[in-house]
């Protein structure tokens, strides 16, 4: 009985924290519907009939600070997708390459990657945006090539963990049947690996759709805006401030993670687990 | 397939991500370290200087403020989301009812990318704070509250659901020893579940440090470093961490790229020696399993 009491207690408890943690996110989707005195003057407060504008936030900041908002979310599912997928098809093949032969060069290349998980970005971040400028790579299909090289070590890691736990039998028997090694590879590794392959996924979307400072000094500012250098841009001295508009913006910007975080949410679970033991 | 198949495959294999990985990482990492012994405005007008960029870095006020600043950040908000983290954890394994939706709740916020969390808090707290006649961009230390209140709102979900896979693999026979032994709640938590927790907690940690160490984008967009003021000639801003530091010392001003540049290369080496201090001292407390 006093078991139940205290359960029941510690939900009640957990509801309110909850309801307090979800506050920031409720906050702003209020304000994008009220006008931008309004969200100045009483930030906190539900909209009335004088201060409640409807969509008019949307509409407006749907094409504020001069850049379509659309474009900088096509721009964003353009370079996350691509380059997600070319992280993991390139990097399970090398990975599979490298713990399968094992030599020297192999060996190298496994630990310069673990090497590469403890360097800041800042360390990189000038001479790679110089290269990929040399390299005309600040489009959003040349970042694709920068995103791969740059989250190849985190990949690389986990997939060569996963691969050393493969039976070679498996392999042995498929080269038995007459399979080469694209075949073996593409017919029985690969499917084999699929749960790294959605750990990794789901790591990789979440770093390179969020990711603001490499597409900020990689890409073409002029043409090329992803959701956060679009944001960042509205925020203080770059444009003229129209809170209200940017209130819509976040709002817009959060949405397609909600969307994904709810379709996928088992996966990341478990894409963080795996994740965790490259501590 | 044996190994001598295989190997003439290399070009396939691994050409494509290696050469990516080189362009991406390898050549910029050792070019940069070069450029730290150098002078530059673009990659191409180098001239060598030696040590004389490392000399300025330790020099420079701004940039050992912020290191001071960022190593009190990190001590902080590591301890607030691993504590906070971890008693979420137990709650949410204690069986109460509504545990998933407590979790979903949770870690929602981590999706959320640092640009738009930092925008995001900022509305709340100038909100709550032009009551008070003040706002965030005005007074370090509300800064520093700041950005450990937002840090800990990210991470805290993440750091969770580590703890909670922690806690669910801890057998439970382990547990009912302990209840037989008669031990107490508190010595049931410090004697079976800490020494079984170390390796998440180790890892917990490991994330934490680095994360809050290496933090960009939510102290630009909260605070961008600011107030700034001027100490003995130059301007220190209150609320810049190392790596905003390190942003503007080669965005701001091009003549100070190559000591932007030998900042860089300290401050992996900082990271880098946290990073595996820790590592070493947490592991070093984890028991057999």
């Amino acid at each position: 009985m006093r078991k139940t009491f205290s359960k029941t207690l510690t939900t009640v408890i957990m509801s309110v924290i909850s309801a307090v943690y979800l506050t920031p996110i409720l906050i702003v989707i209020i304000n994008s519907l009220k006008t931008k005195t309004a969200i100045s003057a009483s930030p906190f407060s539900l909209p009335d009939a004088g201060t409640f504008v409807g969509l008019d936030n949307y509409t407006r900041g749907i094409n504020f600070g001069g850049y379509p908002f659309l474009l900088s979310a096509l721009y964003s599912l353009m370079i996350t997708v691509l380059s997600t997928l070319a992280i993991l098809l390139f990097t399970s093949m090398a990975a599979w390459y490298i713990t399968r032969v094992d030599n020297l060069l192999c060996r190298s290349i496994y630990y310069l990657c673990v090497f590469s998980m403890i360097v800041p970005f800042q360390m990189v971040m000038f001479t790679l945006s110089k290269v990929a400028d040399t390299l005309n790579l600040g489009n959003p299909l040349g970042i694709v090539i920068i995103y791969l090289g740059f989250g190849a070590g985190l990949a690389i890691f986990m997939f060569c963990g996963f691969v050393k736990s493969i039976p070679r039998e498996i392999e042995e028997a498929a080269t038995i049947d007459g399979c080469g090694a694209i075949r073996t590879f593409f017919g029985i590794v690969l499917p084999v690996m699929k749960p790294t392959l959605i750990s990794v996924c789901i790591l990789e979307t979440m770093w390179i759709w969020n990711d603001f400072l490499l597409p900020f000094l990689v890409l073409d500012i002029k043409e090329y805006r992803t959701i956060p250098i679009h944001i960042q841009y509205l925020n203080g001295s770059y444009g003229q401030s129209d809170i209200g508009a940017i209130m819509a913006l976040i709002v817009l910007s959060v949405i397609p993670i909600v969307i994904f975080y709810f379709t996928c949410q088992k996966h990341i679970i478990k894409g963080i687990m795996a994740g965790a033991v490259k501590g | 397939m044996n190994k001598r198949q295989l190997s003439k495959y290399f070009p396939v294999f691994v050409l494509p991500a290696f050469a990516a990985f080189c362009i991406g990482f390898v050549y910029p990492f050792f070019r940069g370290i070069y450029l730290s012994f150098c002078a530059f405005r673009t990659t191409s007008d180098a001239k060598w200087v030696g040590l004389s960029n490392y000399a300025q870095v330790f020099r420079d006020g701004g940039f050992l403020y912020s290191f001071v600043f960022t190593a009190l950040f990190t001590l902080v908000s590591v301890l607030a989301i691993n504590l906070i983290a971890f008693t979420v954890a137990h709650i949410l394994t204690s069986g109460i009812r509504g545990a998933n939706v407590f979790r979903t709740v949770f870690f929602m916020p981590n999706l959320i990318g640092g640009v738009i969390l930092g925008y995001i808090w900022q509305v709340i707290f100038d909100g709550i704070l032009q009551n008070y006649g003040t706002n965030i961009k005005l007074d370090s230390r509300l800064g520093f509250a700041g950005l450990v209140i937002l840090l800990c709102w990210q991470q805290i979900g993440y750091m969770m659901i580590i703890y909670i896979s922690g806690l669910n693999s801890i057998p439970d026979h382990l547990y009912e020893a302990a209840k037989v032994d008669g031990a107490t709640k508190w010595q049931t938590l410090r004697s079976v579940t800490l020494p079984m927790m170390m390796p998440s907690i180790t890892i917990c940690t490991f994330l934490t440090l680095t994360n809050s160490f290496k933090l960009f984008d939510q102290n630009l967009a909260l605070t961008a470093g600011e107030p700034g003021v001027q100490v003995a000639g130059e301007t220190v801003y209150q609320t810049e961490m190392l790596a905003l530091n390190i942003y503007n010392t080669f965005y701001q001003n091009m003549n100070t790229r190559g000591v932007g540049q030998a900042k860089a290369v300290v401050f992996f080496l900082i990271v880098a020696a946290v990073g595996l201090v820790q590592l070493y001292l947490t592991r070093s407390k984890e028991v057999e399993q």
